[in-house]
């Protein structure tokens, strides 16, 4: 029993963790919120309340590109982690997603500083279908890792 | 080819022989929608097979290759008439039938018409013939009338007998044309048999009628003749009035209604032969001559009209009434638009086409070679359509007929979707081994039609029969719905739709009526492809959930019936618009507020720009579309920021310079905006001081952003429409801009950069002013580098539109300068929409996953529009989430909410149905080309933002690609080697090619950014019709006009020539070209021009003195010269925007202009067209 770097790198991931799944928890709520109108459809067509569903819109896109560059950052450490701590299987596990996190960061279409959730862009049906897709996937991920994490937590406890 | 591999299986597995009427009642439950009317003639349609193929070889192709497969079609159409003795049935077949039949009439062009019509005459004496008389006008006009009067009748005639009886001569007369026609001569026999056999039945209704007039009388025995009869006659007052009489003698029900069909045909027929110039002269008949096609003598015989029916509901009480109105929709469609605003004409069937007819190119265009494809409000009608028409309105009368006459028939089956699926039925079959010929793209030279309504739109099979909606409006990239997702993805092309909602419309049945029908799960509006399970309750056809019919709606106030939801307008025509009730708005509607904001900084005075447009504004300023609410605002800005104050009661307008940018300020909210009629005079002196006010500016920079923030301050409590006038690139201020463009990146072949925004500025700012129901139009006149990638986004995402003129200079540039005046009138003049929203729903089943135009989304299936115009087009794009076992047909729905430029809210409501299909060559057969371009265009303009031109580019080749060899690979028995497309799909590589040596994608030649950016708004903005002339432009030879098959619109005559191939081997240099780009046409003159075409038609005396820059051809009186004028401005009365003519000399450098769109020729960086085939070929192989 002793307390390695492994293990604190585990620790240290498991409360990450928690927060990535808050995070894609709360993606999953907005896709739809965005995807879904509450109103009814005459509601819909009324001015005022294309008002309120613009700046609903808009807040919620803005929300969710501030929380784009922290989750990517906070993957992006995990793997520092487990690269300095020599956990292979681990880092290898992780790998694809910093991929294709990086993938998406870099590969944002305008010159213009946004990056993703563009509101204009990001209502259309695909495109939100897609990013909901993407974030049940990753809370799946997130979810399964972070048992991972508790586990290989123990394990190098209790093993070293 | 022989194979009629369209049978759908199921036909099938129904026994043949007469199915009783009670079942056409009701639908099988299992089934959804209307399906179950497909089902209903299997037999015949089995039958039908075997005479069907033979009979499609038997024609020549020649002429033009639909026809031969149209004619089976009646023949089966025909054919289930005899087979199934059911009146209702046979009757609606038959006047199918023969409206198709007319198309072929009408385009093997042949006297046979004529011949036939003048044996029909001397027998004939009901009042069918009196269109007969009149023949002698146009052989279009004629032959279209003609059928649709032989179709009529002969139901007629049929009626009052057994039923028995009744079939036979049906059969006899409605396939004989089918068989005669285009085999000549056999004219005069169907004549003859036509004759004998009206001659009894009209003997029986002078009988039982003692009126004096026939029109009148007409209607009482044999309802389905009276349309006809009353076509010729009901123009006069009197004539009406005694038939009314009758009708309200002898009857209260079904003939009452029996009336106001009358009435309504008339009217609807009446407008289709004005364009033709056809005059009802039958002697001893009342009758009005209506003689020329110009439309506002139309309009006296519809005020006669208009007068009577003030009388009608007053009568009958109705609980709603249709609102004859449309004056908005008038007030800026020049053309006629009052006919069907007639509280008669929105009853009745034969009305919908008069819609299409008015401006559309037709399902059938292939065949027509008299009008435009682009009828964009276009006076005159198309013949295609005119003879369609007829035998709509022949049709649609013989319902009540039918329900009077025969008692035991149900009344609720739907009957007009019964003849329409079964229409439907037969022409997707008959439709295939021409769509689906087999066409050797690499042998075949010359693919392209000659004429330019030729452009292959395989479309619309007439499942989406007589009630479909305009393809004009509506328009699907398969015509034939793939039954799943994977059957569409084997086909490898995309699904997707074209609209044009807010398309000037000739006519449009408005609708007032205080519940608005609609499925009380999805929101559907009620609409003519619904089913009617009995007469109390409706099933959707877009989630199949079966509704109440409300107690109002059972009325009908046009026919003054009770218990026919199936008659209403509604139901009957597939664009019909609602005036909304107060549920539909909160707040109450806006007013129309217009703001200008114009650049005055000094390359903006330099340019010139000032003068036109106030000179314009000062034009239109009484036509600016609006009520007494209009209010009008100015704002001009520098390097800072001026306001207007236009407060009634003061001597003069007063400037108020603000010069704080960074945080900019409204001097007097409230008098900057004002009334357009109380302060008109402040404003006239406005306008008229303007361009000189600042005329010695030496200030160059612009502080646009500043400016924009300002107008939407001004605007947000109203909402409206601002148009920015701007110069240059915004140097100040909140969204100031960098150049970007590397001049020596033009011509790159490799990355092209920045076609996204700089800067997220105008994006927001857009987003805004949509959430405030503000649309920013952007008019561009610059002439160096002004990142229209960015300012774009201030019109893109809050609906406006954009206008861009390179090189703009009110004297260097005259062409520009002319094509900035023309397009102001029309902007000024259009007809707009405020607060807008968009629903498209489809079956369930589909889905729409991605929207391209102008527009916010506001949420998956709702587009916001703060403004929309007449001219925005859209798309979408759609994928089939469940597969579609359960239906046969598939319906998608447009419904566009918006605020009338007079304060109200109304509701436009497009309904378009096709069928499913389940094996690939259907897919094939149905693809419409045309669609399917354009909607790979805006898919490829999404492409090479988020990803790059070249992936755009490589997707657009491999869409072709992979089309060709998935068609390819199904077609087992084709030789591998050659490139083999089906005869729907023989344009898309030339299209394709087209579309990559567009300026939007076209790479290695020198393009400027704004340029290829401007390209790639209007893909994604224009409507179909316009794209596809910007896409490929229309080539014709005008030095020969000859008058053979001219057409005559408005007492001109219009010379066709043939539509030449893009192609630099089509020019000689003894010849004159015009190409007709949409927005330009170009005239090009070959060195060796012959010298008579010079000095008739330019006024020149040599090809040496021609001046360089010409914009207009001179009004000469020589032959020559009026036919070219009359052609070209045919061809520019067609389309909304004027385009402006340029003359280009062989050895003028603007001629690089003209060769950039001979698209099927090599230039150094792009394929001619036959390489790239090979390559297409290569890559298949591969």
């Amino acid at each position: 029993m002793a307390f390695t770097f492994a293990a604190f790198c585990y620790m240290l991931s498991l409360v990450l963790c928690a927060a990535l799944i808050f995070f894609a928890i709360w993606h999953i709520i907005a896709f739809d919120e965005l995807r879904t109108d509450f109103k009814s459809p005459i509601d819909q067509c009324n001015p005022v309340h294309a008002r309120e569903r613009l700046r609903n819109i808009e807040r919620i896109c803005f929300l969710l590109r501030k929380l784009v560059l922290p989750e990517y950052s906070i993957h992006s450490l995990f793997c520092i982690m487990f690269l300095c701590a020599q956990e292979w299987l681990t880092l290898g596990l992780n790998v694809p997603l910093v991929f294709y996190h990086f993938w998406r960061y870099f590969h944002c279409p305008a010159d213009s500083s946004e990056l993703a959730y563009d509101p204009p862009a990001v209502m259309n049906a695909d495109t939100l279908s897609y990013c909901q897709k993407e974030a049940w996937c990753k809370l799946a991920f997130y979810l399964l890792s972070f048992f991972y994490y508790l586990y290989c937590m123990i394990y190098t406890l209790v093993s070293s | 080819m022989s194979a009629p591999a369209g049978i759908p299986p199921r036909s099938a597995a129904v026994p043949g022989g007469a199915r009783a009427p009670a079942a056409a009642a009701r639908p099988p439950p299992c089934q959804n929608g209307p399906v179950q009317n497909q089902m209903q003639f299997p037999f015949g349609y089995g039958l039908h097979l075997e005479n069907y193929s033979a009979s499609s070889g038997h024609y020549p192709p020649v002429p033009h290759e639909a026809v031969p497969s149209q004619l089976n079609n009646q023949y089966v159409a025909d054919y289930h008439s005899a087979c199934y003795s059911i009146p209702v049935q046979s009757v609606m077949t038959t006047s199918v039938g023969p409206s198709m039949l007319n198309t072929q009439q009408l385009y093997s062009g042949a006297p046979h018409p004529v011949e036939s019509a003048g044996g029909l005459t001397q027998g004939a004496i009901s009042s069918a013939s009196h269109l007969h008389t009149s023949v002698p006008q146009s052989y279009s006009a004629v032959s279209s009338h003609y059928s649709s009067s032989t179709s009529s009748s002969v139901a007629s005639q049929g009626f009052p007998l057994s039923s028995g009886r009744y079939a036979m001569p049906t059969v006899s007369s409605a396939v004989y044309p089918n068989l005669s026609y285009p085999s000549m001569s056999v004219g005069s026999p169907y004549g003859q048999v036509f004759t004998s056999q009206s001659l009894p039945a009209v003997g029986q209704f002078e009988e039982t009628n003692t009126f004096p007039d026939q029109s009148s009388t007409v209607p009482r025995t044999l309802q389905q003749q009276v349309p006809l009869g009353y076509n010729s006659t009901s123009w006069s007052t009197s004539d009406f009035q005694s038939a009314q009489d009758n009708f309200s003698r002898n009857n209260t029900g079904s003939l009452a209604k029996a009336s106001n069909q009358i009435n309504t045909v008339g009217i609807v027929d009446s407008s289709h032969p004005v364009s033709q110039n056809v005059q009802f002269t039958k002697p001893g008949v009342e009758t009005s001559v209506v003689s020329s096609a110009v439309t506002s003598s139309i309009r006296t015989p519809v005020g006669d009209h208009l007068t009577e029916p003030a009388s009608v509901p007053s009568n009958t009480q109705p609980s709603e009434s249709l609102l004859q109105e449309a004056i908005d929709s008038s007030s800026t469609t020049s053309s006629a638009s009052p006919v069907i605003n007639n509280y008669d004409a929105l009853e009745g069937g034969g009305y919908p086409e008069t819609n299409s007819a008015a401006s559309s190119p037709a399902p059938t265009p292939q065949t027509s070679r008299t009008p435009k494809p682009f009828g964009y409000g276009y006076p005159t009608l198309q013949p295609g359509y005119q003879n369609a028409t007829p035998s709509t309105s022949a049709m649609q009368p013989s319902n009540p007929g039918h329900h009077s006459g025969f008692q035991q028939y149900p009344q609720y089956p739907g009957v007009n979707q019964l003849s329409s699926t079964l229409g439907g039925l037969s022409l997707q079959h008959s439709q295939q081994p021409e769509s689906l010929r087999p066409v050797n793209l690499t042998q075949d030279r010359n693919i392209l039609p000659v004429s330019p309504v030729l452009a292959p739109v395989p479309n619309l099979n007439s499942d989406l029969r007589k009630l479909n909606c305009s393809p004009d409006s509506f328009r699907c990239t398969l015509t034939n719905i793939p039954q799943t997702q994977a059957l569409l993805n084997k086909a490898k092309l995309p699904l997707g739709l074209l609209l044009h909602p807010f398309r000037d419309l000739t006519q449009l049945p408005v609708i007032t009526s205080s519940t608005i029908v609609r499925c009380r799960s999805c929101r559907t509006y009620i609409n003519p492809f619904v089913s009617f399970i009995d007469q109390r309750r409706w099933k959707c056809n877009l989630c199949y959930r079966v509704n109440d019919v409300p107690e109002e709606f059972m009325y009908n106030p046009l026919t003054r019936s009770y218990g026919e939801p199936h008659k209403r307008p509604e139901v009957q025509n597939s664009t019909v618009e609602f005036i909304a009730s107060s549920d539909y708005m909160l707040r109450p509607p806006q007013p129309a507020v217009y703001l200008f904001v114009l650049d005055v900084s000094h390359n903006a005075v330099e340019a010139g720009y000032l003068t036109i447009v106030c000179q314009s504004l000062l034009e239109n300023l009484d036509k600016l579309p609006g009520d007494s609410r209009t209010r009008i605002g100015f704002i001009t800005f520098d390097s800072t920021v001026q306001f207007y104050n236009l407060q009634e009661g003061l001597s003069q307008p007063q400037m108020l310079i603000v010069s704080d940018i960074d945080d900019v300020f409204l001097p007097t909210p409230d008098s900057l905006l004002v009334n357009l009629h109380e302060s008109k005079e402040l404003i006239k002196d406005l306008l008229n001081a303007l361009p000189t006010m600042f005329i010695n500016t030496r200030e160059t920079h612009s502080a646009l952003g500043p400016a924009l923030q300002a107008a939407f301050k001004l605007m947000s409590p109203t909402g409206g429409r601002i148009s920015v006038f701007q110069s240059q690139l915004p140097s100040l201020g909140a969204g100031l801009l960098h150049s970007r463009e590397d001049p020596n990146q033009r011509s790159s072949t490799k990355v092209v950069q920045h076609l996204g925004p700089a800067t997220d500025f105008y994006k927001k700012l857009a987003l805004d002013c949509s959430g405030q129901q503000t649309a920013v139009d952007l008019f561009l006149l610059s002439s160096q580098y002004s990142d229209l990638a960015s300012l774009a986004c201030m019109s893109k995402y809050s609906a406006g539109c954009i206008y861009y003129y390179p090189s703009f200079h009110h004297s260097h540039n005259p062409a520009q300068a002319e094509k900035l005046q023309k397009d102001l009138k029309r902007y000024l003049t259009r007809k707009i929409g405020f607060e807008a929203v968009m629903r498209i729903r489809c079956t369930k089943g589909l889905s729409i996953h991605t929207f391209h135009g102008n527009f916010f989304v506001r949420s998956t299936d709702l587009l916001s529009l703060a403004n929309v115009n007449p001219d925005a087009g859209f798309a979408v794009q759609m994928s089939i989430e469940e597969s579609l076992t359960d239906t046969s047909l598939v319906c998608f729905q447009t419904a566009l909410l918006y605020t009338s430029s007079k304060g109200e809210r109304r509701i436009r409501v497009h309904t378009l149905c096709l069928p499913v299909v389940t094996s690939l060559a259907d897919v094939y057969a149905g693809a419409d080309v045309q669609a399917a371009v354009c909607l790979l265009a805006n898919m490829a303009v999404d492409r090479s933002v988020s990803s790059s031109l070249s992936d755009a580019r490589d997707a657009l080749v491999n869409a072709v690609v992979d089309s060709l060899s998935a068609y390819i690979s199904t077609a087992s028995n084709l030789q591998q080697s050659s490139l083999i497309a089906p005869n729907s799909l023989r344009l898309f590589p030339l299209y394709v090619l087209a579309l990559l040596k567009q300026k939007a994608f076209r790479t290695g030649t020198s393009t400027r950014l704004d340029d290829r950016i401007y390209a790639m708004c209007q893909i994604k903005s224009q409507p179909l019709v316009h794209l596809m002339k910007m896409i490929h432009p229309s080539l014709y030879r005008i030095d020969r006009l000859t008058n053979e098959g001219a057409i005559h619109v408005n007492d001109r005559v219009v010379p066709q020539p043939p539509l030449q191939k893009l192609s630099a081997e089509k020019l000689t240099r003894e010849g004159a070209f015009l190409m007709d780009c949409g927005s330009i046409f170009y005239i090009w003159i070959g060195k060796s021009c012959d010298n008579s075409f010079i000095k008739d038609v330019l006024g020149y005396p040599n090809y040496a003195s021609v001046p360089q820059k010409l914009t207009q051809l001179p009004e000469l009186d020589t032959l020559s010269s009026e036919r070219a004028r009359s052609f070209i401005s045919w061809l520019r009365d067609s389309r909304p925007l004027n385009p402006v003519l340029q003359l280009i000399k062989d050895e003028s450098p603007a001629k690089t202009d003209f060769f950039q769109h001979l698209v099927e020729d090599r230039t150094e960086a792009a394929f001619s067209y036959y390489e790239f085939l090979l390559h297409i070929q290569q890559q298949i192989c591969k």
